[in-house]
């Protein structure tokens, strides 16, 4: 009792504290909201600094060269006396690698779909799904490493003329980095199918197969063709892989045991090579990280439209 | 008038092939998703015999070196790290800040939606562009240069939007009974949420930043952009340090493993120290699901 006869205060003095704390968390209450808004606009500053970013330098690089030339050349010497600037060889190997890493990711990842949602017993896909996003949780630059030390080499008893650097390999794992994904966003898509509808088609007379091809994917197919172009989006903005596996020939050609460059290995390449800040090499990075923007943009964008427009509701 | 009779054969031999034919299929299923599984084992089992005689306390404790029997990882292992001491902080305020004001402050509305949609944009964007961001913005407009907190802050920008989804998620999941009792007794919104829903939320939003901390760990892309030097330097020892990092490492022994064959074996050996690393980090946060899940 005696602490508390020293800190005696009147009643007037204690309403007058308890004011000036209310004042102080009240201001503080009204603080939060518009210091949380701040906070939340820093994701909007990233999108508008990458694309503002983006833009002034390549608008600098499309003065020294046509963007038209840009665009349609085919042939890319960033480093020779009478430097050209033509994408079409980078957009020729990111297209090809996609290509290559679509045709294993879409067929096997889509398979795995259905495996695990129409087939697979309740314990037996509890083991395997999470196995399989273990290969989406792998870092990229180990994908890489596999592909350059370990794929090459045996694609190269396949097709003896393969180079060291190539662009099939790449695409192959790629692809199955890919597989996880398409596999677990078409499982979802798939799983949200009603089973009464399963169900009506089991009861007259279909097996398994038949409900699934006939049934299951078409009533899916949104979630299923979105599931795939996140993919391709994917393999176009995927990096190390191709950066490690795949060379850095610019030439345009079709040939997949050869060396091909894509736009992201290519921004690799450059930047590594430490460019001088204000040359055209330089900028070009930029008008090569903006087509990739774009493409990038554009499938996501797809993605979302087709999974959001042509969805079955059940 | 003809009646048709069933042909009980031919419906018989049909009903078998169909049979036949839902089996052989489920057996192509199967083995599809056992594909990845396989390459995935392949790729364990290569690298870890590959690398795994390297390594040893001197390789995980020395310098960098080009003779690939003295060289050692402790920078690149230093160097992760402090780049952790960057992303960690950064990502937690703006993540869960972002997380909080999406999910408990904002009104329903074009603004709302107009940052949600614009998160979920950023996370489709390539790592490399964020690399182009940082080497822009971080390292030759700020002037920063190629240390860790320019290298720390991109990877930050890179892993916001997945800790932003996280937290969102974590928060959502607060039951709505907990903040009614809170507003219940008086309290105020910001007591609320940081005496009652952040603390509820937080072993979801932790298992989505450890989830986003491991991304970042592996990132080597936006790193290459940055300019990370190839050569020997010394141990950083601060933020504004030069420094390589443990998947740029793998990434320059590779590429050099033409020159050098053992590179490749030094590369296969940070390898297995990276993914013993992401594999700890994950199996934290899968405990803290489990540990603190569901007690409502």
């Amino acid at each position: 009792m005696a602490a508390n006869n020293k800190n005696r205060m009147s009643v007037s003095e204690m309403i007058e504290q308890q004011k000036q704390k209310r004042k102080f968390f009240n201001q503080l209450e009204r603080l939060v909201p518009s210091l949380l808004l701040i906070i939340a606009s820093i994701s909007v500053l990233t999108t508008v600094g990458i694309i503002y970013t983006l833009f002034a330098e390549s608008v600098a690089f499309f003065r020294n060269v046509p963007i038209l030339d840009f665009f349609t050349g085919t042939v890319l010497k960033p480093l020779s006396q009478n430097p050209e600037f033509g994408v079409l060889p980078l957009l020729n190997g990111t297209i090809i690698s996609t290509v290559i890493a679509m045709l294993v990711a879409g067929p096997i990842g889509m398979m795995s779909a259905i495996y695990l949602s129409e087939y697979a017993p309740d314990n037996v896909r509890r083991v395997l799904k999470p196995l399989l996003e273990i290969l989406a949780g792998v870092p990229t630059i180990v994908y890489g490493f596999f592909a350059f030390t370990f794929v090459t080499p045996l694609l190269r008893m396949i097709f003896p003329s393969i180079e060291a650097t190539n662009i099939l390999s790449p695409g192959i794992i790629m692809g199955v980095m890919i597989i996880p994904m398409i596999a677990s966003l078409s499982e979802d898509a798939m799983s949200s199918v009603p089973n009464s509808m399963r169900e009506g088609a089991l009861a007259l007379g279909s097996t398994k197969l038949e409900t699934t091809f006939k049934v299951v994917i078409p009533a899916a197919l949104s979630g299923i063709v979105a599931s795939f172009v996140l993919g391709i989006s994917r393999a176009i903005g995927e990096t190390m892989i191709v950066a490690i596996a795949s060379g850095s020939s610019k030439n345009f050609s079709f040939d997949i045991t050869g060396s091909m460059q894509t736009m992201t290995a290519y921004i690799v390449e450059v930047a590594g090579g430490e460019a001088a800040a204000g040359t055209t090499i330089y900028y070009s990075l930029y008008a090569v990280a903006l087509t990739l923007f774009v493409f990038t943009l554009i499938m996501n964008l797809l993605a979302k439209y087709i999974s959001r427009k042509f969805r079955e509701e059940y | 008038m003809t009646t048709k009779y069933m042909d009980a054969e031919l419906v018989g031999k049909r009903m078998s092939s169909r049979v036949r034919k839902n089996t052989g299929w489920k057996g192509l299923f199967f083995a599809s998703t056992l594909f990845g599984l396989v390459v995935l084992a392949v790729l364990l089992i290569r690298i870890f015999t590959q690398g795994i005689e390297y390594i040893n306390i001197d390789f995980l404790m020395n310098h960098l070196s080009t003779d690939a029997s003295r060289a050692g990882i402790m920078g690149a292992i230093l160097g992760t790290a402090w780049l952790m001491v960057v992303v960690i902080p950064v990502t937690m305020v703006i993540g869960v800040g972002t997380a909080i004001y999406l999910e408990l402050y904002a009104k329903k509305g074009k603004l709302q939606s107009f940052i949600a949609t614009n998160i979920s944009n950023l996370a489709g964007v390539p790592s490399i562009v964020y690399g182009l961001l940082g080497l822009t913005l971080f390292v030759r407009a700020l002037e920063f240069g190629n240390v860790i907190l320019a290298g720390g802050l991109t990877l930050a920008l890179l892993v916001l939007p997945i800790v932003i989804v996280a937290a969102q998620e974590a928060l959502r999941a607060v039951p709505g009974n907990l903040s009614e009792a809170s507003y219940g007794m008086g309290a105020t919104k910001w007591q609320t949420v940081r005496r009652i829903i952040l603390p509820a939320a937080l072993p979801g939003i932790l298992t989505g930043a450890i989830l986003a901390l491991s991304r970042a760990i592996g990132e080597t892309a936006p790193l290459t952009v940055l300019g990370i030097p190839a050569l020997l330097i010394p141990f950083p020892e601060g933020i504004f340090d030069t420094f390589t990092a443990l998947p740029m490492q793998i990434y320059y022994w590779t590429i050099d493993a033409s020159l050098v064959a053992e590179y490749a074996n030094l590369a296969a050996a940070t390898i297995i120290v990276l993914l013993v690393l992401l594999f700890l980090l994950n199996s934290i946060a899968i405990l803290i699901r489990n540990k603190f899940q569901q007690r409502y």
